[in-house]
């Protein structure tokens, strides 16, 4: 239908001009795995950090949605979050995310009482400027926001943060590349937030925000699966929380066309005072 | 005579479509119209079973194209035997497999037809499912594939 519009257009050019967003919506047709999974902030990319690419399995021509849930259990902690993201035309991306950090017994020990869960919303927004993941000359290039909000007030003062909600600002250049089958991604950001902001925002070891360097690294192996690994650099602005950079290595399989699982194996470094939390990371991403 | 032998040196110069052809406006035949560069070494061509392995490809991924409820519309009436042969000839040649190609550039080739960014994801699909029907190693598809997808730009209507 679309494609007979088009050439009506074609056909009537000399009267009028026919933009792009004159074409009815069409859903779906984006390339397996080029919509990235989501990262623990809600945004589409990899597990720890976002990429230039845009939720939803959506084309330039069509609106798509994606969600997912998330399961990052390490030594001590248990931590969880799900979220969903909309995409408009493969260039804008609203998304949310929900995550809960569960301290398990580690919360009798830091005198929040055992089982005290920290949890935070994130809104997000994300353009992608220009470029493409796999099409143009220019590789993928975006920038995007995310406002985070503490839902423990008090505790996270008490803590030594100085706000319980902030925004992170970040821009980031992905590129596949197809003639390798490595996809390469690096994001810069601009952030104020301890452990993603559940631990709130600012602190007495700093207390502005300051520019955080982010990256992925995948190879594809087939059409449906790609491996790699991933790094965050993260501030640490707590006194009593000392902050590690992260890591993980992982495996994302396109179960269909619409269901991505991804597992991967973390490094969270010290949190909330306990150093070594290693473990596992768990997500399952419906996109459409 | 001289006049024959004339049209004939033309015939020769400028195939622009061969017999079971529909005739198509005249084209300067020219190696650059293939969009690409092909691959140095036989690598390609071996990880593509030569001629034959092509041909197989181009064979089963517009047999799967016509038949297509994304984009089978797209090749109603179409010139299917001189799509099969510049194709085959464009891969061929790109891998380096012993062909010339003679076809039009991708700017004339998908003039008016109204692809769209999604149609090319989908023809890649269909593409991938028959070189991996033909057994072309993943990372020697992927090869192929960062050829043509600059092509994007003179290929979809914008």
């Amino acid at each position: 239908m679309a494609r007979r519009f088009a050439s009506a257009c074609v056909a009537a050019l000399a009267l009028l001009s026919c933009p792009a967003a004159a074409r009815p919506l069409r859903n779906g047709g984006k390339l397996l795995l080029t919509n990235g999974i989501s990262s623990l902030d809600g945004a589409a990319g990899g597990g720890l950090t976002p990429w230039a690419v845009i939720a939803g399995n959506e084309t330039s021509d069509g609106i798509g949605l994606s969600a997912h849930a998330t399961v990052v259990p390490v030594k001590d902690y248990d931590y969880a979050s799900a979220g969903a993201a909309l995409g408009f035309r493969d260039r804008i991306e609203l998304s949310y995310a929900h995550q809960r950090f569960d301290t398990n017994r580690i919360g009798a020990l830091l005198g929040l009482g055992a089982n005290y869960r920290f949890a935070q919303d994130i809104f997000g927004a994300k353009v992608r400027l220009a470029g493409d993941l796999v099409y143009d000359a220019l590789p993928a290039i975006a920038i995007g926001a995310q406002y985070k909000t503490s839902n423990n007030d008090a505790i996270v003062h008490a803590l030594g943060a100085k706000h319980a909600s902030g925004a992170d600002y970040y821009a980031t250049v992905s590129r596949l590349f197809l003639s390798r089958s490595i996809l390469l991604s690096a994001t810069a950001r601009l952030t104020k937030a301890n452990q993603m902001g559940l631990l709130g925002f600012g602190g007495d070891k700093q207390r502005a925000a300051t520019l955080q360097f982010e990256g992925s690294a995948a190879w594809q192996l087939s059409r449906r699966i790609a491996i790699g690994g991933e790094y965050r650099r993260k501030p640490d602005n707590l006194g009593i929380a000392r902050e590690d950079d992260w890591f993980d290595a992982f495996i994302a399989y396109a179960l269909t066309d619409n269901l991505t699982a991804t597992v991967a194996y973390t490094d969270l470094g010290s949190v909330a005072t306990v150093k070594g939390q290693r473990g596992a990371f768990v997500q399952l991403q419906a996109a459409f | 005579m001289q006049s024959i032998v004339i049209a004939l040196l033309f015939l020769q110069a400028v195939p622009y479509a061969v017999p079971g052809e529909d005739a198509v406006d005249p084209y300067t035949p020219s190696a650059a119209n293939a969009g690409a560069s092909p691959f140095a070494g036989e690598g390609m061509a071996k990880a593509f079973h030569g001629q034959d392995g092509i041909r197989r490809i181009i064979d089963r991924t517009l047999t799967a194209a016509y038949a297509d409820p994304v984009i089978g519309e797209i090749f109603e009436g179409h010139d299917k035997v001189r799509l099969s042969r510049t194709l085959f000839e464009q891969f061929c040649y790109l891998l380096d497999a012993g062909c010339a190609y003679s076809g039009r550039d991708m700017i004339a080739a998908h003039k008016d037809l109204g692809v769209q960014r999604g149609d090319m994801n989908r023809l890649v699909v269909l593409l991938q499912q028959a070189m991996r029907a033909e057994r072309v190693p993943f990372q020697a598809q992927n090869r192929l594939l960062s050829k043509l997808a600059p092509m994007n730009h003179d290929v979809v209507q914008k």
